[in-house]
């Protein structure tokens, strides 16, 4: 084998991205589709933290993962909220039959 | 192959396969609990490429902060009569073809390319860099996220509020 | 104190009324005891402004303190160079004695109000007016240029209407509101023009850097009468706001406002802001200037004298003689008698706001009568009243032992002495006349009021001094009529420090031979503005004026007596033998009427001609195009019908067999869509 380097973790990264996305795809619970988020959000992290690590940009790519945690914390904060919103108005929440907008 | 490519196997394969089973067991507390497992592994591939400061702020805030949340909205988003809590599917086959094209593609393009490799000689604790940082250089941006995450919080408490009756 | 501390503290007592204008407006209709806050804060920039101006009139007499920082910087602009705005404000004496008697009648205003309005329903938001008022009037006075100027100039002018007009309901209130307002905007397009002239030539709004550069010899245009308009264009704007001839029309029906607001704005301060903005403009003012602002002043305080003598309204008499004060004033700054002009504005501001507030006084005891025939014998009900109302008519009257002897006699002086050097003979005589006729009007108003025997007898009955508050105001500005304040001497007012060293005429900067004769000076540059040979025709003028101005005003005041108090003369008799006259001055020479036939009848008919235009000759075009327009319509309408309706519905059909066939993929669910989406990057990653 040889020796881990960046591409490494940037194949782990898209592994995670792919998976993320699959759970984003396939999933009828808006909770999972937001663990799916969470995924994709962790492999960019993960790209951030190794070009970091082995590009010359110094701690540049670890404030950013740093903020990008801090967005998620945010968005899932938030998306938790409509998700609550969600199952008041409709007693569920899978979202492939919350198709209003359609009508 | 040294201890640090035996560790980072490890995580690699706690992460991908925890990451695998989040996203295809049907019930939704188990997959959320496979969520808890890769975090964990993300945290360790921090550690590995010597981001310290953001592996800890990755347990705290994913593992202590997000999961808990994403538990939480599980158990107030079903009947809790439920015994086992599910996840029905859809366009699985679309979405098989699709994300493995995808994987496919990203992969093979992320190893043919050549990249520019320049790793630091010794690793060094981050924390007190990433500090100064925060607040010369993303002042601005640490100040925005603060307001940010404020907002975040109240809109957060406004949409979940039950209305008044 | 230092001067930074200073300025700290004039700014603070600029924005302190604003504050509470802020607070009170919004939660004035939540807390109904929030007027206390306005109390509280008008007070406390009272006891600031006295602090300021007395350690600034101690320790900083001879030196003015500025401050100033740059608003809007537009760098380098082409065609008219470096080009920045600063914004700034100047403590000089004139400043800060001004900004102690706005802030004393401000919060002596406030004070009598709590009474004078109880019980209205919108108590708190006349308080919140009052402080948004009390903010705007600080602003002109503190600033130190006339862009400045100019903003607070408007938001005085905001708050006069919002004041006028407070009792909205009524129609009389809400259309004197918008007369104030609309006749004010006439001036205020003057004082515009005026500045962006001294700003194009300049390139600055600051006062001092202005006159420093016509000291210098630069002129707008290169033309001495570019200098004089653009001087008669600023006095436009004081035209307006002072009430002066011919704009003068806005004041007397501004009385619909509440009595309390008519002492603080239409009597003492800012009708004064004219006066105070021609004071700062004085050392531009070239000759020619001078003497249209000489004539407007003296002209505006005959016509206004002259019809106060016959009003029967108390509010619409004050106001009239306040017009004519102004013009007095006016007259003053217009024949070089700076020093005066100004001592005259902060006596008049006080005696004035004395006589408003009484009349308010009488008007509440009287269950809102403001007719002065029916009242009468009011002295033994309301002493206190009667005793400061009596003083301060003294006062306007120019009676030794007052303020208003003392400034009044100055001006007079100053017109005699301008006209014995000029030749203007008739500036001096209207100004002599006015001073007779307003002892015997305000004299008229004292005895129709307060003596004799009660005409309305019931209402006489329930009438009763007013309360504590409302009568401590009237004592205190009473007392501040007395000379004793200005002067030790009570005849000679050049004596007391109020004009030796507090107000001083500054040097005209004007060149040599834009200057009045008796303004030049030998030397070059900048000279002084009193020669030697004005010093002279002051010192012969002053005691003529003196004894001529006491016994003017004893004979009004004789007449007075004859006429109302002992009955020897019949005042309706005399109105018949001069019918026209009176007439003349009953109907306010009727200056209402001719505006009301050329100006507004003028816009009217040209409304109505432009309204017949539209309607025949546009009409009859658009008409004749639209025959035109059909003709072509229907032509057009059989191609629509049969080639274009084809492709259209041709069209239609294709695209609704489209739709159709696409209509599938619309499912309405996200994750469809992220599932096109992940094959659109596919096929993007494949063709890169």
């Amino acid at each position: 084998m040889i020796e881990v380097g960046l591409t490494h973790f940037l194949v782990i990264s898209a592994a995670l991205f792919s998976f993320g996305i699959y759970g984003v795809v396939t999933r009828k619970n808006a909770v999972m589709v937001l663990m799916g988020v969470e995924l994709i959000l962790n492999a960019a992290n993960i790209n951030f933290v190794a070009f970091a690590r082995y590009g010359n940009f110094g701690l540049n790519g670890q404030i950013m993962a740093l903020f990008i945690i801090i967005l998620a914390a945010a968005e899932a904060a938030i998306a938790l909220a409509i998700v609550l919103n969600i199952y008041k108005t409709f007693a569920h929440v899978n979202i492939d039959e919350i198709d209003n907008l359609k009508e | 192959m040294n201890v640090y490519d035996i560790i980072f196997y490890l995580f690699a394969a706690i992460t991908l396969a925890s990451g695998f089973l989040v996203v295809t067991v049907k019930n939704i507390v188990h997959s959320a609990f496979y969520l808890l497992f890769t975090l964990f592994g993300i945290a360790g591939i921090y550690v590995l490429l010597g981001a310290d400061f953001i592996a800890i702020v990755q347990l705290l805030v994913y593992v202590g902060g997000i999961l808990i949340l994403l538990l939480f909205g599980v158990m107030l988003t079903n009947k809790i009569t439920d015994v086992d809590i599910k996840t029905g599917t859809l366009h699985i086959v679309p979405a098989v073809i699709g994300v493995g094209i995808f994987w496919g593609a990203i992969t093979s393009i992320l190893t043919s390319t050549h990249w520019k490799s320049l790793p630091a000689e010794n690793i060094e604790p981050t924390t007190a860099q990433i500090g100064t940082l925060l607040i010369t250089d993303y002042v601005l941006v640490f100040e925005l996220l603060g307001i940010l995450l404020l907002i975040a919080l109240i809109g957060a408490a406004t949409i979940a509020r039950r209305d008044k009756e | 104190m230092s001067e930074i501390l200073l300025i700290n503290l004039s700014i603070l007592i600029l924005f302190l009324p604003l504050a509470g204008f802020g607070v009170v407006i919004l939660f004035g209709k939540r807390f109904s005891k929030l007027y206390l806050f306005e109390q509280g804060i008008i007070t406390l920039a009272f006891i600031l402004s006295v602090i300021v101006a007395v350690v600034k009139l101690s320790s900083y007499v001879n030196q003015d303190i500025l401050f100033a920082f740059t608003w809007i910087d537009f760098g380098n602009v082409p065609m008219l160079g470096e080009l920045k705005i600063d914004l700034g404000i100047k403590l000089d004496n004139l400043t800060v004695i001004m900004l102690f008697v706005v802030n004393l009648i401000s919060m002596l205003v406030h004070h009598y109000s709590v009474e004078y309005m109880k019980g209205d329903a919108k108590y708190n938001r006349y308080f919140a007016y009052l402080g948004i008022f009390t903010f705007s009037m600080l602003g002109i006075v503190l600033t130190d240029n006339i862009l400045m100027m100019y903003i607070f100039w408007e938001l005085v002018g905001l708050s006069s209407y919002l004041l006028i007009g407070f009792w909205f309901e009524k129609d009389s209130a809400s259309d004197a509101g918008k007369k104030a307002f609309i006749v004010n905007r006439v001036g205020d397009i003057g004082m515009f023009i005026g500045i962006l002239i001294l700003f194009a030539t300049y390139q600055t709004f600051s006062f001092d850097a202005i006159y420093e550069k016509i000291s210098m010899g630069i002129i707008p245009f290169d033309s001495g009468a570019w200098l004089t308009a653009a001087g008669i264009l600023l006095f436009m704007g004081a035209v307006g706001k002072s009430a002066q001839f011919p704009l003068h029309v806005w004041l007397p029906d501004a009385m619909e406002g509440p009595t309390p607001v008519s002492a603080l704005i239409h009597a003492a301060t800012m009708v004064a802001a004219g006066v105070y903005l021609v004071a700062r403009i004085f050392v531009m003012l070239t000759a020619d200037a001078m003497l249209v602002i000489a004539v407007v002043g003296a002209f505006t305080s005959f016509i206004a004298a002259s019809i106060a003598l016959t009003q029967n309204d108390i509010k619409k008499v004050l106001a009239y003689s306040t017009v004519s004060q102004l013009g007095y004033m006016i007259m003053s700054l217009g024949v070089g008698a700076y020093a005066f002009a100004f001592f005259h504005l902060v006596t008049h501001a006080f005696f004035k706001a004395c006589l408003f507030l009484g009349s308010g006084s009488v008007i509440h005891a009287m269950h809102h009568e403001q007719d002065i025939q029916k009242m009468g014998g009011l002295r033994r009900k309301m002493p206190l009243t009667y005793l400061s109302f009596l003083i301060s008519t003294l006062a306007i009257s120019g009676i030794p032992l007052t303020s208003g002897f003392l400034s009044k006699d100055g001006i007079l002086a100053g017109t005699l002495a301008f006209g014995s050097l000029t030749g203007h003979w008739l500036i001096p005589i209207f100004g002599f006349t006015v001073a007779m006729m307003t002892a015997f009007y305000m004299f008229r108003l004292v005895i129709l009021t307060f003596h004799g025997e009660p005409t309305d007898k019931h209402k006489f009955d329930h009438a009763h001094e007013s309360p504590r508050l409302m009568v401590y105001p009237l004592v205190l500005l009473a007392v501040l009529s007395i000379f004793i304040w200005y002067t030790p001497n009570p005849l000679a007012p050049n004596q007391g420090w109020f004009l030796s060293s507090w107000v001083k005429t500054p040097q005209t900067v004007v060149p040599q031979d834009l200057r009045f004769e008796f303004m030049q000076s030998t030397e070059t540059g900048t000279g002084i503005v009193h020669s030697e040979m004005y010093e002279h025709a002051m010192h012969w003028a002053h005691y003529p004026a003196m004894i001529l101005s006491v016994i003017l005003a004893g004979l009004g005041i004789l007449l007075a007596f004859m006429m109302y108090q002992w009955k020897k003369i019949s005042p309706d008799k005399f109105a018949e033998k001069v019918k026209p006259l009176y007439n003349l001055s009953l109907n306010k020479w009727y200056i209402d009427e001719i505006y009301q036939s050329t100006f507004i009848n003028g816009t009217l008919i040209l409304s109505n001609f432009l309204a017949w235009f539209d309607n025949t000759i546009i009409d009859g075009i658009v008409n004749g195009s639209a025959t035109v327009t059909r003709l072509f319509s229907r032509i057009s309408g059989w191609f629509d019908n049969y080639v274009v309706d084809g492709f259209v519905n041709f069209t239609a059909f294709f695209s609704g067999f489209i739709g159709l066939s696409f209509r599938r993929i619309q499912t309405g669910k996200v994750q469809t869509y992220i599932v096109f989406v992940i094959f659109s990057v596919l096929i993007l990653i494949i063709l890169l």
